[in-house]
Formats: C-alpha cells, structure tokens, sequence
C-alpha cells in the first residue's frame, strides 16, 4: 500500500521510538536495583543483550513474521530483511509515517517484551541459555502473538478485540511466559527462606523514571500520529501512573504498615502496564479508575508466589501479568468511541459485553498460546543445551556478574 | 602493652575519636562491624515480603596503648560511647607481646 507521509506525525513517532528504545535500560535499572548486589550486572546484561539480539532479528526476519502478509496467524516472508519496507505498509495498514519508521518503533516493542521476563528468572539462568531463549521466543511466541493483534489480518484484531499499545502483546506475553521460565528454572537457592532484599532502591527508582517517560512513547506514539488521540494516550498514561502509584502505597500502608519507596516505584509501573491497551480508547477519568484499581490489584498480587511457590524473583508475574489483565479487561468496561472512533464502546459507555467478550478472549488466548510454547521451548532448551538453562550451584553463590561476566558491579573495596 | 577493642556505635566514632586523641592517642584502627548482642536486628519490608536482619551495623575500634594508659583510656572510651541505650557495645583488653613500627623497625612502646 502505497503511504502518503505527514511530516508532523513522522516527527511525533520518530521521538516516540526514541522514547521506548530509552526504556529497556530504564528497565534494566528498575530490576538491576532490585537484585543483590553480586548479579546486578547479569541483569543489566540480559536487558542490554535484547538491544542487540532482538533488533538484528527483527529487523531480519521477526518483523515480517509478525506484520508481512495477510495470514489469520502469522506473517509471511515478504519483508524478509526489510526488503520492500522503505515504499510498502504492512497490508491494511494506513500509515502518515514512513513504513520504515513503523518497522523500527515496532522493533523497540520486539526488544523491551522478553526484556521483561529478566525479572522472573533473575540471579540463576545462564546467559548462554539466555542468548538461546531470547532469540527463539522473540521469533516463536512475540512476532506470531504481535501479528495477531496489531496486523489487520490478525484473527484477534479481525475479531474487533482491542490493544492500543500492548497490554497483551507485551504484558501478559511476557507476564506468562515469565511464569512458563520459573517452572522449569525452579527457585533461587535459598528462596524463600533467606533474605534476598533489594542492593539498591535508589537504582530502582531512576529505572521507574526512565520508564514512565519512555512510556508516553509507547502510548502516545501508538496513535502512529501527532493527533488527539495521542494527546488523549499521553494524559490517560500519566494519569493512570499517578492512580495507581497512590493505589498501590494505601494498599501497603494499611496491609503493611509501611508507604515504601518500593511501593511507590512498582505502583507507578503496574499503572503503566494497566494503561497500555487502554490508553487511545478510554477518555474523562476513566484513566484514574484503571490506574488505582491496577495499583490496589497489583499490590496483593505480588503475595501469590509465596502462595504458590514460584520464584517470580521481582514479580513480572504480579505486576506485569496481573497488571496487562486487569487492563486489558477494564478496557472492555471504559472504552469509548467518542474518544477514537477506531475503537468500540465498552461496557459502561452502553456497547454492551461484546468488546468485554472479545477481550477475555484476546486475554486466554494470549495466555495459553504463550505459556505453551515458552514451556516447550523451555523444556527443549534445557535438555539440549549442554549446562542446560541454569547456573551451577557455585556460580549461583559465586553471583552472576563475576561466574558469568568476569566483572563486578561494584569494585569500590579495590579503589 | 594492651589492645583495647571496642565496638561502638557508629554515630559516637568521631566523638570516640577526639577524646581519645586529647589522651595522647597517636593512632587507631577502625572497621566497619556488624553483630547482634543484646540489641536485636529489625525489619524490612519490600513489597509486602517482611525481612529480618539480624546483624546490627557497628564500628570497632583496635587501639594499642601502654600498659600505664589503659585505664584512662578505657575509663574514657567507655563514657564517651554511653548513650545509655541498648546497643552501646562493648569493651575488651587484650595483652600484646610485642609491636613494631614498619617503617623504623621500632619495638616495643617505641612503636606506639
């Protein structure tokens, strides 16, 4: 499809992706300061490596697999080393922008959604296995769950389910497959018993910075123009952070006794992540209801793995997983056409449980199909990869940074 | 020659510190300690998920001193770390048979 471009849309989408590049080292920083202080450089490696890998791949292949074409499940090979990319759309899609710019706002999405699965098998996977796993998922389960919901031919965005910006693409992907790693990683020694607290919340709360910033790209740039209903994803996002940051603390101070500096950080991401599929579509306050419910929800949610016994290291599961759902269905209450006539009216706007309907559907099919096949990937790799997907025991004591890395995060003892 | 060790709180080392160096203390070494006694450790709370730390952060203080000192020394060391609070730390002496001074090969009271 031939595009005609607007320069003031192609400027709006060229920062935006600048915005969310800036996000997987804020990222990084947001869960490099949640570990202990012996693995925090293997975190921030996992994170950066995605840059690398992911963007190659994408850029490769991934991309095509998940926009080329006009397949219900999956892309074709069209754009197959951005062949095609610089005068052709995606089918269906009508862009202002150059198609080459959406190839690469998309590749920063590609880049940042298995990033957050960093968080769930922190301190104990090895980066051989992590170099494996990232390359196989980004292809396997991100470009065909991408395809969709974001291409036209998508069956999910066929049916009319709704995602602005990725609350199931990228959070309850990434918030399952995470659960999918820590079954077949197991626990960190020790966990739960000993205490692995936090080395450095300062470090946390500038990642928590620089991801609410990189997030008005994610949302904003979403429209794919400098229009209202960017304006609209911009104040909705901001809102819904806000929201769920005072959701969150109330939570905790009455649950806990306690407003922490922790708490405040993952309210503000759990909102974030609410937001996501909601932010083009819903309007009015419907953002500060997302948000503080996301908050609330969010901060009982991360109690489920000592329920359970899963060792979500830094809750990807509770925050991200919890928080994608919990949006992607509220979306289907608060959305409304007089705020994007792209989208539908949901529930409470008088559209009835059609659109909430179609978005628990968009939401279990996300789940299974990513459960399943980052289980299997998980299974397979750690049978044929020789050292499998975890650590050694000495190496897991050891600390990541130096038995994997050869590197110590901090070295101010030798100064 | 005596080794008086103490552990004190860290917010009392500089205090610790000047009066001993108005006793004609020419030297000492400091650590940073951790420890329980009687003073419990507390808790931390990170997500909800409650942890106990144990270990209290302390300073230890190695100083030797002639065996004619070390009463006053210690006399003084003592009422300066007091708060009077649990947590204040302890005190030990312990003989030393000999020290030497690296850099002159000095022995004895010489080296102090």
């Amino acid at each position: 499809m031939a595009v005609t471009v607007n320069t003031g849309d192609t400027a709006w989408v060229l920062v935006s992706a600048a915005l969310v590049m800036f996000m997987t080292p804020g990222l990084a920083l947001f869960y490099g300061g949640m570990v202990r202080s012996k693995n925090v450089l293997a975190m921030l490696m996992q994170n950066f490596f995605s840059l690398g890998l992911v963007s190659v791949l994408w850029a490769v292949v991934a991309f095509s697999l998940a926009f080329a074409g006009t397949g219900k499940w999956i892309g074709n090979f069209d754009f197959v080393g951005l062949k095609d990319v610089v005068h052709h759309a995606p089918p269906g899609l009508v862009l202002t922008i150059p198609p080459l710019l959406f190839m690469a706002y998309q590749m920063m999405f590609a880049v940042i959604t298995p990033a957050l699965i960093t968080g769930a098998i922190a301190d104990r996977m090895r980066f051989g296995a992590w170099v494996w796993f990232l390359g196989f998922w980004a292809v396997l389960v991100y470009a065909p769950v991408a395809h969709w919901v974001f291409a036209p031919s998508g069956w999910l965005f066929k049916r009319g389910a709704l995602d602005f910006a990725g609350g199931t693409v990228v959070h309850i992907n990434a918030g399952i497959a995470a659960l999918a790693v820590v079954l077949v990683l197991g626990r960190r020694s020790g966990w739960p018993k000993s205490p692995m607290p936090p080395h450095s919340l300062p470090l946390t709360l500038v990642g928590t910075g620089i991801l609410w910033f990189g997030w008005f790209g994610f949302n904003g740039g979403s429209a794919l123009a400098g229009n209202a209903v960017a304006a609209q994803a911009f104040v909705n996002t901001h809102l819904a952070a806000a929201a769920a940051l005072l959701g969150w603390l109330v939570v905790e101070r009455v649950k806990d006794g306690h407003a922490t500096t922790l708490g405040a950080a993952s309210g503000a991401v759990a909102g974030l992540v609410a937001i996501t599929p909601c932010a083009g579509f819903v309007g009015g306050l419907s953002a500060v209801w997302i948000g503080l419910i996301a908050g609330a929800v969010c901060a009982f949610a991360v109690s489920l793995k000592f329920r359970f016994g899963y060792d979500d290291s830094l809750d990807v599961i509770g925050v991200h997983l919890v928080g994608g759902i919990v949006g992607s269905l509220l979306l289907g209450l608060f959305a409304d056409t007089a705020v994007n006539h792209a989208g539908r009216d949901g529930l409470f706007i008088g559209g009835g449980f059609g659109l909430l309907g179609e978005q628990a559907l968009a939401v279990v099919a996300t789940l299974v199909y990513s459960f399943v096949v980052t289980l299997v990937l998980c299974l397979v790799l750690n049978r044929v990869l020789p050292g499998g997907l975890r650590v050694s025991e000495d190496d897991e004591e050891t600390g990541l940074d130096l038995a994997l890395h050869s590197e110590v995060g901090y070295s101010l003892e030798r100064a | 020659m005596k080794l008086i060790t103490g552990i004190i709180k860290p917010f009392k080392l500089d205090d610790v510190k000047e009066a001993l160096k108005d006793l004609g203390v020419h030297g000492l070494t400091v650590t940073e300690v951790q420890g329980f006694g009687r003073q419990r450790g507390h808790t931390e709370v990170y997500r909800g998920a409650e942890y106990t730390i144990d270990f209290v952060p302390k300073v230890r203080i190695d100083v030797l001193v002639d065996d004619a000192d070390v009463d006053e020394i210690t006399t003084r060391l003592v009422e300066t770390a007091r708060t009077g609070k649990i947590g204040d730390g302890k005190v030990w002496i312990t003989p030393v048979d000999q020290v030497v001074r690296i850099r002159t090969g000095e022995m004895g009271s010489d080296a102090l």
